[in-house]
């Protein structure tokens, strides 16, 4: 919404002498936001009326003519120009004349606005001495067609009303300010100029003065020259209409124009002005129809036929369904209702009857009828807000008023109104005690009292009752009311405090430490933390090497995606971190480590079932490091959360995106609690990740379920320990988590630990065979062990890894 | 001297013992002198005083001493050694210190060469705000929960007093799964999740992602994170909600933040208000970052609206409360000069180390 100042100002007379910024600021702290204002002269300094009293040719340039000027003052000035529409031998022109060191909006051709303008200097012109500027409408900043009364190309030559020495600005009504505001979508009222101006009225306490609008028409019936059926009453909730006769089309008066321009309205004609300065003011559009075009002198409101065509008045054929409202005559339809007229009954040159209709169109059906077929206009946009239906007679008969102002045509007495049920009138209980309680002020009964007054809520004493304006469609409880009262008392004047209710504990949840900590863990291991999107593209399956009837294709499907790139939940969690890694590959940043802490979206069985959201916890990277470097990380995350036992690492993980011969699921206590390896080099090349790169998925309501934080203290040995180191010969086929297994076993209460400190493959060793060397350390609590202790589980231990094709090393 | 051993005067021998043994002294003490090392210094000492070292020499050749000198000789021997000793401990003090300066000398370091740190990660600018916003809540006894992103259209709009055919529901931009089902727009679907639970009074703050189908640009991302707060208890008041956001403000921004209400309009709540910080660069002088106007807008809040009360079975004779939604991103913009959202979710590490 954009308004003029001066023509708020023409209804709050009060608010003469307050400035841009103080309206803007009080303005928006009544809840009336101002986005932003803007001066239409900001750049137009020292600009008068002119009065051409002579022009003579350059004698150096024959596209150049000099011309004295009467600015009014007691010399008159010289000034060179090459405008077209200033010829040799005219005189008493009145132009607008920009003086020396004053300054125009931009250049004659129309270019885009400089932002500080253009500066005016005394000069000389191929010789001759020029001491001003004649201005085009240009120049003064606007595109000829927001004054079809300024010429083409050339000077603007002003009326004759403009007085010699005057501020031309002023004389062309650009001392003005557009305001910009940010209505928020209950304050159906302030998408006009009434509404806005009330609120400023209200705002700053001082008097509001609306159009009055004086009855009008002839003596003749509008009855003899229409009636109205409307079929739709549950879509048009009312329907008003007069009809205006002999219409004199003409150029709307200055006044109006400058309005209009004002608000970003280009003036057309008297008739068309009036339509559009009635909908600025009263924020109600109207429709005007060529009634010698109208059959059978009736008109039908009903809906479409589905599958009908009707053709708009921009002569674009539009394909209607059974929802669509339109606005039909005996025989044909004649208008969309409420979002555009038909090239059938459009006004034209020609016109000399016509029906202004203006109604009151059901907002949620014009808002979706208008996106169906694709037309949105600034009726509709005014529409789908959903109108006041007391509004729509009021505009209709200011039209009315400005027709016969402006003699643009003769009204015809009456007005057709098809209003079914009234609205009534609502009433609220007055609750002063509740509102200052729900505030935490203590406002006085009169000053609500006085709020309410400026904002023309009524209040009826004996009930005790508000009574509210139709126009004020937002208010329903008390709560509004108090909103009411905040406003116009200031925010800022209601105090501060912190709430003296009963006290709660506060924290986070379980799940959230656990998710801290392992972060933590992340962090601490060179790990930073990534943020992808949680939809992505549903290739992204073919891109990860994920089988055709993989369950994770079975996705949560967005049916209005910005693009099949962002259509489906994620299933799966690492598409965002290895494109992550991907881009900071491509970037040339080395040893890359990032995590994520993310959803994904497994979808219920049942349609209208949410799905299941289960956070994991992902880690990539590549650069220094290997795959038992991302397995240190997982292991320490465990520990970290008391995971004690030692997890197991199954080899026959069928994580399709990562290398077959580097990948594991995570076992723990018998539950897969997450996957790691080395990303499949089909994968990597998918991605354009030219290093090994490395992935592990933690699924957190798993490992949320083991997680604990009961730490126990289990003292600290007193008596010394026993290491025995074991080299052995390992067929190959053997894993590590085997030969661990039987020393777990084997070992006992005994056992305190035991490392894996050589591995190798070589020349020394058979083919087919590996040698692992172990140091195996025991303890016990309550002695010092002695061999034979240790010698029995040795020897268990021996025998079972025999059993495994295991032999001691030579 | 006192203490000096009593020899007889005329004995051949004792006069050749305290020769000797004064010889044996000064040249112990002449050797002493010149050594400039703890090895030297140990070799005299072993010279001297060691199992086969000349003052254990005297004392074996004791046995040709008359009997009835022998202690007196044999204090003589004492003597001498106790005067090397105590001269050998005073010159390895000293030697011992030159030492350790010599070697302190040589292992000067040039402290200024660069330090050898430990490769930590970095948490992300989102968490790092969010952190921030949770400590400062929870310090006032705020419950942090999370609710799911993945909604239905009765909790993301009609619960919240958006009912069908409302024109806030296109103005959000909804991505739909199906007719019941949406990507939540807002965190304030929590709101009725929390308060259905029955718990009174409720203090709590959810952060989680929302969706919005707007185009990825520098100030706009299709998904992105609110922390959506309320407090429903009896006497709740719009001056508390205006007290416990200043005090958030406060703590997030620094002491000398201000904060303004201005009225704005959510389905919602009611009385409802935007708040606007003042700029923290310029401290409401104006500047880029505020766009010259001195205020930077941070939030939307507002006083619970009565018919969220009735739709969540929560009496709003009884009770009020207030609610209020952050945008997280807004935040960490903001806090840290982030000139394009987009960086948030690149992941370039040069961005991330920075935080």
């Amino acid at each position: 919404m954009n308004t003029s100042i001066n023509w708020i100002k023409a209804m709050v007379p009060g608010l003469e002498g307050v400035t841009d910024q103080e309206f803007r600021d009080a303005m928006t702290l009544s809840g009336t936001k101002v986005e932003g204002f803007e001066r239409y002269d900001k750049n137009l300094k020292n600009i008068v009326v002119g009065q051409v009293l002579s022009v003579e040719r350059h004698p150096d340039a024959d596209k150049l003519v000099v011309c004295q000027v009467n600015v009014g003052q007691a010399e008159p000035v010289q000034i060179v120009t090459g405008a077209p529409n200033i010829e040799v031998g005219s005189s008493g022109q009145k132009v607008p004349v920009v003086l020396d060191g004053g300054s125009v909006a931009g250049g004659h051709d129309g270019s885009p606005l400089p932002e500080n303008g253009i500066k005016i200097k005394k000069g000389k012109l191929r010789g001759v001495e020029s001491a001003g500027m004649m201005c085009a409408i240009e120049e003064l900043g606007w595109p000829h067609d927001f004054f079809p009364d300024a010429a083409e190309d050339g000077i603007y030559i002003l009326a004759d009303d403009a007085v010699v020495g005057e501020d031309a600005v002023h004389y062309l009504g650009l001392d003005d300010t557009s305001f910009e505001y940010e209505i928020t979508n209950n304050r159906v009222d302030c998408y006009s100029l009434i509404g806005i101006a009330r609120e400023a009225a209200a705002t700053f306490n001082k008097e509001f003065n609306p159009p009055k609008v004086e009855p009008t028409g002839n003596d003749e019936k509008v009855e003899d020259y229409i009636s109205v059926d409307v079929e739709a009453t549950d879509l048009c909730k009312r329907y008003t209409a007069r009809v205006v006769k002999n219409i004199k089309l003409a150029p709307s008066p200055k006044w109006m124009r400058d309005r209009l321009r004002a608000s970003g309205i280009r003036p057309i004609n008297n008739i068309v002005d009036i339509t559009n300065y009635v909908m600025e003011e009263y924020g109600q559009p109207m429709h005007a129809y060529d009634l010698d075009t109208i059959e059978g002198k009736k008109i039908v409101v009903r809906k479409a036929s589905q599958g009908e065509k009707f053709t708009t008045l921009d002569g674009i054929e539009r394909n209607l369904d059974s929802e669509v409202l339109l606005i039909n005559d005996s025989k044909k339809a004649i208008g969309l209702a409420g979002i555009m007229g038909g090239e059938n009954s459009m006004i034209t040159d020609s016109v000399s009857t016509m029906l202004f209709e203006s109604a009151t169109f059901d907002g949620t059906n014009i808002r979706k009828a208008s996106k169906r077929i694709g037309l949105r206009t600034d009726a509709s946009g005014k529409f789908e807000k959903g109108l006041d239906p007391n509004n729509a007679i009021d505009a209709l008969n200011r039209a009315c008023q400005l027709v016969e102002e402006l003699g643009a045509g003769q009204v015809v007495g009456g007005t057709i109104d098809v209003y079914p049920s009234p609205k009534q009138q609502e009433r609220l209980p007055f609750e002063y005690d509740k509102i200052n309680a729900m505030l935490g002020t203590d406002i006085s009964r009169e000053d609500c009292l006085d709020y309410f007054k400026r904002l023309e809520i009524g209040y009826d004493e004996a009930s005790n009752e508000l009574l509210i304006p139709s126009f004020r469609q937002d208010l329903h409880r008390t709560c509004d009311i108090a909103e009411e009262v905040a406003r116009l008392y200031g925010y800022d004047n209601i105090p501060t405090t912190l709430p003296h209710s009963s006290s709660t504990a506060g924290g986070v949840s379980f799940e959230q430490r656990v998710i801290d900590k392992a972060s933590d863990i992340a962090l601490y291991s060179g790990f930073s933390e990534a943020m992808t999107y949680s939809f992505e593209s549903p290739k992204v399956f073919d891109k990860l090497l994920i089988a055709s009837d993989s369950p994770l294709r079975n996705t949560v499907r967005i049916s209005n995606p910005l693009g099949e790139d962002f259509s489906v939940m994620r299933t799966v969690p690492v598409n965002g971190l290895l494109t992550s890694l991907a881009t900071n590959y491509k970037r040339r940043n080395k040893n890359i480590k990032l995590f994520e802490i993310a959803k994904i979206y497994l979808p219920s069985q049942e349609a209208d079932k949410l799905p299941d959201e289960r956070k994991q916890f992902t880690l990539g990277f590549f650069g220094d490091g290997d795959f038992y470097t991302l397995k240190g990380v997982l292991e320490e995350i465990l520990e970290r959360l008391n995971l004690c036992d030692r997890p197991e690492y199954d080899p026959k993980s069928e994580v399709e995106f990562l290398h077959p011969g580097r990948r594991a699921d995570l076992i723990y206590d018998g539950k897969k609690i997450g996957y790691l390896g080395e990303v499949h080099p089909d994968v990597a090349d998918n991605y354009g990740l030219g290093e090994k790169t490395y992935i592990a998925v933690l699924d957190i309501p798993t490992l949320v379920a083991e997680a604990n934080f009961d730490i126990k203290y289990t003292g600290i040995a007193n008596f010394p320990a026993v290491s025995r180191d074991i080299s052995l010969v390992v067929p190959n086929t053997v894993l590590a988590g085997d030969i661990e297994k039987v020393i777990e076993n084997c070992g006992g209460k005994l056992l305190e630990n035991f490392k894996l400190f050589d591995i190798y493959e070589g020349d020394q060793i058979e083919k087919g065979f590996k040698s692992m060397a172990y140091s195996i350390t025991f303890r016990a609590k309550d002695r010092t062990l002695v061999d034979d202790d240790i010698k029995g589980i040795m020897d268990k231990l021996l025998g079972q890894l025999k059993d495994m094709g295991i032999e001691l090393r030579a | 001297m006192k203490g000096k051993a009593n020899l007889s005067q005329d004995s051949e021998v004792n006069h050749m013992m305290n020769e000797k043994l004064q010889e044996i002294k000064n040249r112990a003490l002449e050797q002493i002198k010149d050594t400039d090392s703890l090895e030297k210094l140990s070799e005299v000492r072993v010279a001297f005083l060691g199992k086969k070292g000349e003052l254990t020499d005297v004392l074996k050749s004791m046995k040709n001493v008359d009997p009835k000198d022998r202690p007196a000789v044999g204090q003589l021997v004492n003597e001498t050694r106790k005067a090397i000793e105590d001269v050998l401990d005073e010159a390895k003090k000293n030697l011992s210190e030159k030492m350790r300066e010599i070697q302190m000398k040589a292992e000067v370091i040039d402290v200024t060469l660069p330090a050898k740190k430990a490769v930590y990660g970095h948490p992300h600018p989102n968490t790092r705000a969010l952190d921030e916003i949770k400590r400062i809540f929870i310090g006032m006894g705020y419950e942090v929960i999370e609710g799911p992103e993945v909604e239905y259209d009765y909790y993301n709009f009609e619960a919240l007093n958006i009912p069908a055919n409302h024109p806030a529901k296109d103005e959000q931009d909804t991505f739909y799964i199906n007719d019941k089902i949406v990507l939540r727009t807002q965190t304030s679907g929590e709101q009725v999740h929390v308060m259905e639970k029955g718990k009174l009074p409720i203090r709590m703050i959810s952060p989680g992602r929302v969706y919005r189908a707007d185009e990825v640009d520098a100030t706009h991302s299709p998904c992105f994170h609110q922390v959506e707060g309320m407090v429903v208890d009896e006497n709740i008041t719009f001056s508390d909600l205006k007290g416990t956001l200043a005090e958030f403000a406060k703590q997030l921004f620094g002491p000398e933040t201000k904060v303004k209400f201005r009225p704005h309009h959510f389905p919602f709540t009611e009385p409802s208000a935007e708040m606007d910080v003042s700029c923290f660069k310029c401290g409401g002088k104006g500047c880029r970052m505020c766009k010259g106007e001195g205020w930077i807008e941070i939030l939307g809040c507002g006083m619970v609206h009565p018919h969220v009360f009735e739709m969540s079975g929560i009496d709003p004779e009884k009770y009020t409360g207030f609610a209020f939604g952050i945008g997280l991103e807004r935040i960490a913009l903001l806090k840290y000069e982030i000139d394009d959202m987009r960086l948030l979710y690149e992941n370039d590490d040069r961005f991330l180390k920075q935080f």
